[in-house]
């Protein structure tokens, strides 16, 4: 399965592995990682899943549709590697893909 | 109360209000016991996709689970389930279960939900009529929900839409029956619902509006749906979205005061200060409109409930978000902000036709929801608008050369 890293906005790094086919968001809520509130589900609805992907890994990731750049727009401290992360689905070519978090979801 | 009384934490329901409480306590800190008591056969999982992806057959039911089944133990949440809590002692502070444990507490929190209401018809027992509420009514619906079947929905409101949306896209033939003369009379303007009539009507849904069903037809299993005026719709398959009763049995038993669900302060505590309740089966004052007391049916309501809940065991502080609402149908995602009740007039920004839009309610000046179609951005920035308790004149909301991000930065 996939390896998956968040780092916290304090540092601390949470490892997970998670099949292909969930989402970021979803494999963090599902392993409590804290600081990805995502209180929508992963409807593209709240905005409070929002991470920083690792330069390294943008061309992996792919861009955010039209849909979650507008969402975006609206997020706090917005960077040019800021996505949602229910909108990132995992797969093998996200095999060590790592993502920051933001200091607050709100 | 202070902090260091609150040993044992007691929470009825575990629907999303409920599991999202417990998960706050102990992210907030709560060292003390947890138990969750949930009448449903698994642990708290999401309501919105049964009427999307879980219908379509896009998600199992391990993806609709809030949290894995195993972080409870993990958490040191005692979950009991499937159990149902029977009766509340609330001098001796007790709750007692099915086959008669009681289990003391030191606060409670009451998460039971909304009951979908039964069709008041004969023939609602049949075969093939159905509610919509639980993953369980949504597996039994998916044994008959074949390309080419006859479903009649009955009650236009996001549920009903929702499932129409869906039965269309797997090749069902949809019939909508509502009372009331428009769809989503309780929950938009006239003209948001007319966009959306439009829609599922260029999509091949038929609809009776300001249709009386009076009989359910069929022998064991339904056969088909007659009107108070004679008309008579055939259907393999019936499911009634006509709305919800709130579940307040426990509270009533025990004397709390209920009216239309249980009501609270801001804080989510109910007239016995030990006892708090939450999300669809709770009423409380709205901090953005002037404390109108008010029993929302939604994720953000029921998230935010059990945050305020938790804050308030902890003895913490808990910011108060607009609310916040979304139904997905077909291709177009509708994101409302705020509560639209008692607009005076209604303002939009881009057109219909483009399948891309938002309407903005007014009271008076001041901006009090936004119904936005395929448009986050204005669904966003609104709900900040509202948030902070800004608002944006009308002629600057209607001018589209002017982005919404900018409009949200001048606004006060
Ligand atoms: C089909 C559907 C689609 C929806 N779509 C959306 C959407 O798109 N966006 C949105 O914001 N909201 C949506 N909602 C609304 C949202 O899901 C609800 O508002 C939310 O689930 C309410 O959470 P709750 O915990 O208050 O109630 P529930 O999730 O209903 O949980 C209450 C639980 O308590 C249990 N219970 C009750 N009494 C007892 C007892 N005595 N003992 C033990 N257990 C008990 C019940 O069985 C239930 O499991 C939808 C709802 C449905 C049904
Ligand atoms: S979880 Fe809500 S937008 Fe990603």
């Amino acid at each position: 399965m996939p390896k998956i890293t968040y780092i916290e906005h304090s540092g601390k790094e949470h490892v997970i592995e998670a099949p292909n086919g969930q989402t970021v968001m979803e494999a963090a809520v599902k392993h409590a990682v804290p600081g990805i509130d995502a209180d929508c589900g992963g409807a593209c609805a709240c905005a409070t899943c929002h991470v920083y992907v690792d330069p390294q890994w943008l061309d992996k990731t792919g861009e955010a549709s039209s849909m979650e750049q507008s969402m975006l727009d609206f997020a706090n401290d917005v960077e040019d590697n800021s996505r949602l992360s229910c909108q990132i689905k995992i797969s093998d070519a996200l095999d060590g893909l790592v993502v920051r978090l933001p200091k607050s979801q709100h | 109360m202070s902090t260091g009384e609150i040993k044992r934490v007691i929470i009825v329901g575990a629907g999303q209000a409920g599991g999202e409480t417990a998960q706050r306590l102990r992210q907030g800190g709560f060292a003390g016991d947890i138990t969750m008591i949930g009448e449903e056969p698994c642990a708290p999982y999401q309501r919105p996709p049964l009427s999307k992806a879980y219908l379509k057959g896009d998600l199992s039911m391990e993806r609709l689970l809030l949290r894995p089944s195993s972080v409870y133990a993990e958490e040191k949440v005692s979950f009991l389930s499937p159990l149902r809590a029977v009766w509340i002692d609330r001098a001796n502070r007790k709750v007692r279960v099915e086959g008669g444990r009681e289990l003391p507490y030191d606060a409670l929190v009451l998460a039971t939900g909304a009951r979908p209401r039964k069709l008041p018809l004969v023939g609602a027992d049949l075969e093939g009529v159905h509610l919509f509420r639980t993953a369980a009514d949504v597996d039994r619906i998916r044994e008959r929900f074949k390309p080419d079947a006859k479903l009649v929905v009955v009650g236009a409101g996001f549920i009903g839409l929702e499932v129409a949306a869906v039965a269309r896209q797997c090749g069902l033939s949809v019939t909508v029956i509502e009372t009331a003369v428009r769809p989503l009379a309780r929950v938009t303007s006239p003209e948001v619902a007319g966009f959306f009539l439009d829609e599922h009507t260029r999509q091949g849904v038929r609809f009776v509006l300001g249709g009386q069903p009076a009989v359910i037809k069929g022998q064991e299993r339904v056969t088909g749906v007659a009107l108070a005026d004679g008309m008579e719709i055939e259907a393999d398959l019936v499911i009634a979205g006509i709305g919800v009763t709130p579940e307040t049995t426990l509270a009533q038993q025990c004397g709390l005061s209920v009216e239309d669900g249980i009501i609270t302060d801001a804080r989510c505590r109910t007239s016995d200060p030990a006892i708090f309740a939450i999300g669809d089966c709770a009423r409380r004052p709205m901090t953005h409109y002037d404390g109108r007391v008010c029993r929302l049916e939604s994720v953000h309501n029921a998230v935010e409930g059990a945050k305020i809940a938790a804050a308030a065991i902890l003895e913490q502080q808990q910011p108060v978000e607009a609310p916040w609402f979304w139904s997905d149908q077909y291709d177009l995602k509708l994101q409302i902000a705020g509560l639209f009740q008692g607009y005076d007039h209604v303002v939009f920004r881009g057109v219909m036709a483009d399948r891309a839009f938002a309407a903005f309610y007014y009271m008076g000046d001041r901006l009090i929801a936004v119904d936005a179609v395929n448009r986050p951005g204005e669904y966003l920035g609104a709900k900040m608008l509202i948030q902070t308790g800004r608002t944006v004149a009308p002629d600057v909301i209607e001018d589209m050369s002017r982005p919404m991000k900018e409009i949200v930065a001048q606004a006060r």
